[in-house]
């Protein structure tokens, strides 16, 4: 019914993710049997084309952070495929891994605690460069200064330490350091949760640009509706560690059809105070514990097509 | 409680809270002083909601902390002008002038504070009753059982499900929305007459934000408190607010109520934090994304529309 995503005609998917399952054991007791399971990621498979933005939100612990630390080889998942430009990563030889880390990069929700704060600036961004040995210090110095005009702050600021920065500019250090290898896919982790708006706006206007500019695949993680509608080609709505909602952004937000995803579209604060949302009964529900005892079988619910690029799971019955 | 001397100041009837020139600096240096507050001034009356908006930086916090009177713990002195409240029993107080006995006596009982980060501002170590009943019994001298009750009905109030277990359970058993729950019911739990609320929802999930932000509501139309909400998010002062006063480097730059400033913002620094909220549906007839219509806030033509 909507225009298919203009990144299929590109062809091959940059990342394929099929089947992840991704749990937690809990230990309990002198021998530290299993005494629980935490079923962070259950079954998720997705796709992420080049130069699009997949979208993944959900609330605190629905396992979207879980599934890019999967992905990023950072979390160990139980079983399913992680493809990434057709190469499987999930038990791949340590060259693979080494290779794949120089494509893909992460950008963390608390742009505080992800930068060194004993490394310049100039350091921080040399960093990964060094790791992968990547050209002569002067050539790294220059990519360095190149890597900060890309991200709007003066080259000039390099010999300072993350401390006489903001929390907007170091988020913006921190992406500069993302680029520095010209990834193929950034996975950025509630980059702009911690933000306020008017910087949050800015760093998403900034994402856009160097996607637009490098054809970087992007996969988006965040709670907030509004911030995805702007940012998203596509949208994965998690829920306790499950996608309820897969499809494309105008399909998911004109037809939403899973009630998670609209109760997620009914939370978003909308900036005009004649339209208030008087009447609604102050609700106090928390999002489910994904923790279940160790013989406990997870059940799949299948899911159904919408439209040819809009999916959603069936509702559990009761 | 507070005994009031026959020359103090005047408010009118149904004001709670008068702001009246409030300056505050930090020292920086031997000699510098850093102004953080630059000479702002604002009323809230009974029942109010006043949101204060404005960016890191821009002082906001620093007033709220000023009306608890914590600011001077962080070297900060009030310069000048009056903070006048009206407590419960009608009498009128320059709040910048108290002893820090007697502003200790408030804190909680006339006004209360409630801070961003919920995980580290209850104590680990006391369960969420104790912590509760702390003040009840501090500022109504009354017995731990009373106490307890009183804790228990302030769980309810702010919709915990499941108080009279919650009451024994420790802030690591609880998620950041409960937790914040039981920071407003501590705030509650002796009924001021104003509640400051410090960035409440910054660091919990939207659909949590929107639960915290209808109790707010709903608590004022049941208890007729009178609330400063403080925020950068102008789609949660829409929300919540009654009034605006947007803050920018110190100093007040635009006030009216909420429904003015939304239809008609005057000043280029409320048009540009209202672009920055990103609206949903606005992309609705959109195939691709797109960036935000951002207006950016240049202070040389500020300085222009000022001189006009």
């Amino acid at each position: 019914m909507n225009a298919s995503s203009p990144m299929k005609e590109i062809g091959r998917p940059l990342v394929e993710v099929r089947n992840l399952v991704t749990r937690f054991d809990l230990k309990a007791g002198l021998f530290g049997h299993v005494s629980g399971r935490v079923h962070a990621v259950e079954n998720v498979s997705f796709d992420i084309f080049p130069g699009e933005t997949l979208a993944l939100v959900g609330e605190s612990g629905c396992g979207k952070s879980t599934v890019a630390r999967s992905i990023m080889q950072l979390d160990k998942p139980r079983s399913g495929s992680i493809r990434f430009d057709g190469v499987e990563l999930l038990g791949a030889p340590r060259q693979v891994a080494a290779k794949f880390r120089r494509q893909a990069q992460m950008v963390f929700q608390d742009p505080f605690s992800s930068l060194n704060p004993r490394m310049t600036i100039e350091q921080s961004l040399i960093d990964p460069m060094r790791v992968h040995k990547l050209g002569s210090l002067e050539t790294m110095r220059a990519r360095a200064a190149e890597l900060m005009a890309k991200v709007d702050l003066a080259p000039e600021l390099l010999e300072r330490y993350p401390h006489a920065f903001s929390g907007g500019q170091r988020q913006r250090i921190c992406i500069a350091r993302a680029l520095a290898l010209n990834p193929r896919l950034i996975v950025a982790d509630e980059a702009v949760a911690s933000l306020d708006v008017t910087i949050q706006a800015q760093v998403i206007n900034l994402l856009m640009d160097l996607q637009r500019d490098m054809q970087i695949a992007l996969l988006f993680i965040s709670h907030d509706m509004a911030v995805v509608e702007r940012i998203a080609h596509r949208v994965a709505v998690m829920y306790l560690g499950e996608i309820v909602e897969i499809g494309d952004r105008r399909s998911v937000f004109g037809n939403p059809q899973h009630p998670y995803t609209r109760k997620l579209l009914s939370t978003v604060p909308i900036a005009d105070p004649t339209r208030r949302p008087e009447g609604r009964v102050p609700m106090s529900d928390e999002i489910p514990s994904a923790m279940r005892a160790p013989d406990f079988v997870p059940v799949e619910l299948p899911m159904h097509q919408i439209s040819s690029t809009h999916y959603v799971r069936q509702v559990a019955a009761g | 409680m507070i005994p009031a001397k026959p020359s103090l100041p005047e408010l009118p009837e149904d004001v709670i809270l008068s702001v009246e020139d409030l300056e505050v600096s930090f020292a920086v240096r031997s000699r510098a002083r850093f102004r953080a507050v630059r000479g702002i001034s604002f009323t809230i009356s009974r029942g109010e909601t006043v949101a204060l908006v404005g960016e890191s930086g821009s002082g906001k916090s620093v007033t709220a902390m000023t009306i608890m009177r914590l600011t001077e713990y962080d070297g900060a002195a009030i310069t000048g002008g009056r903070v006048l409240m009206r407590f419960k029993d009608g009498k009128v107080a320059d709040l910048a002038k108290l002893s820090e006995k007697r502003v200790e006596a408030l804190r909680g009982a006339e006004i209360s504070i409630v801070f961003q980060d919920p995980m580290s501002s209850l104590n680990p170590v006391f369960t969420v009753g104790d912590q509760i009943a702390e003040a009840v019994v501090h500022h109504q001298g009354k017995t731990l059982v009373q106490a307890r009750q009183i804790a228990l009905n302030t769980l309810k109030l702010v919709r915990v499900p499941d108080a009279e277990r919650r009451l024994d359970q420790y802030p690591h058993q609880l998620s950041g929305g409960m937790r914040q729950r039981v920071m407003i019911a501590i705030a509650l739990a002796c009924r001021p007459s104003l509640m400051i609320l410090d960035e409440p929802t910054t660091a919990l999930d939207v659909t949590i934000q929107a639960q915290i932000l209808d109790l707010v509501r709903a608590l004022q139309q049941e208890i007729g408190m009178s609330v400063l909400f403080i925020t950068h998010d102008m789609g949660v002062v829409a929300e919540v607010a009654d009034r605006v006063c947007v803050m920018l480097k110190g100093e007040i730059v635009e006030t009216g109520t909420v429904y003015d400033v939304f239809a008609k913002p005057q000043h280029a620094y409320t048009r540009a934090l209202i672009s920055a909220v990103p609206r949903l549906g606005s992309m609705a007839d959109k195939d691709a994304p797109e960036k935000f219509p951002l207006l950016v806030f240049e202070p040389e033509r500020q300085l222009a529309e000022a001189g006009k």
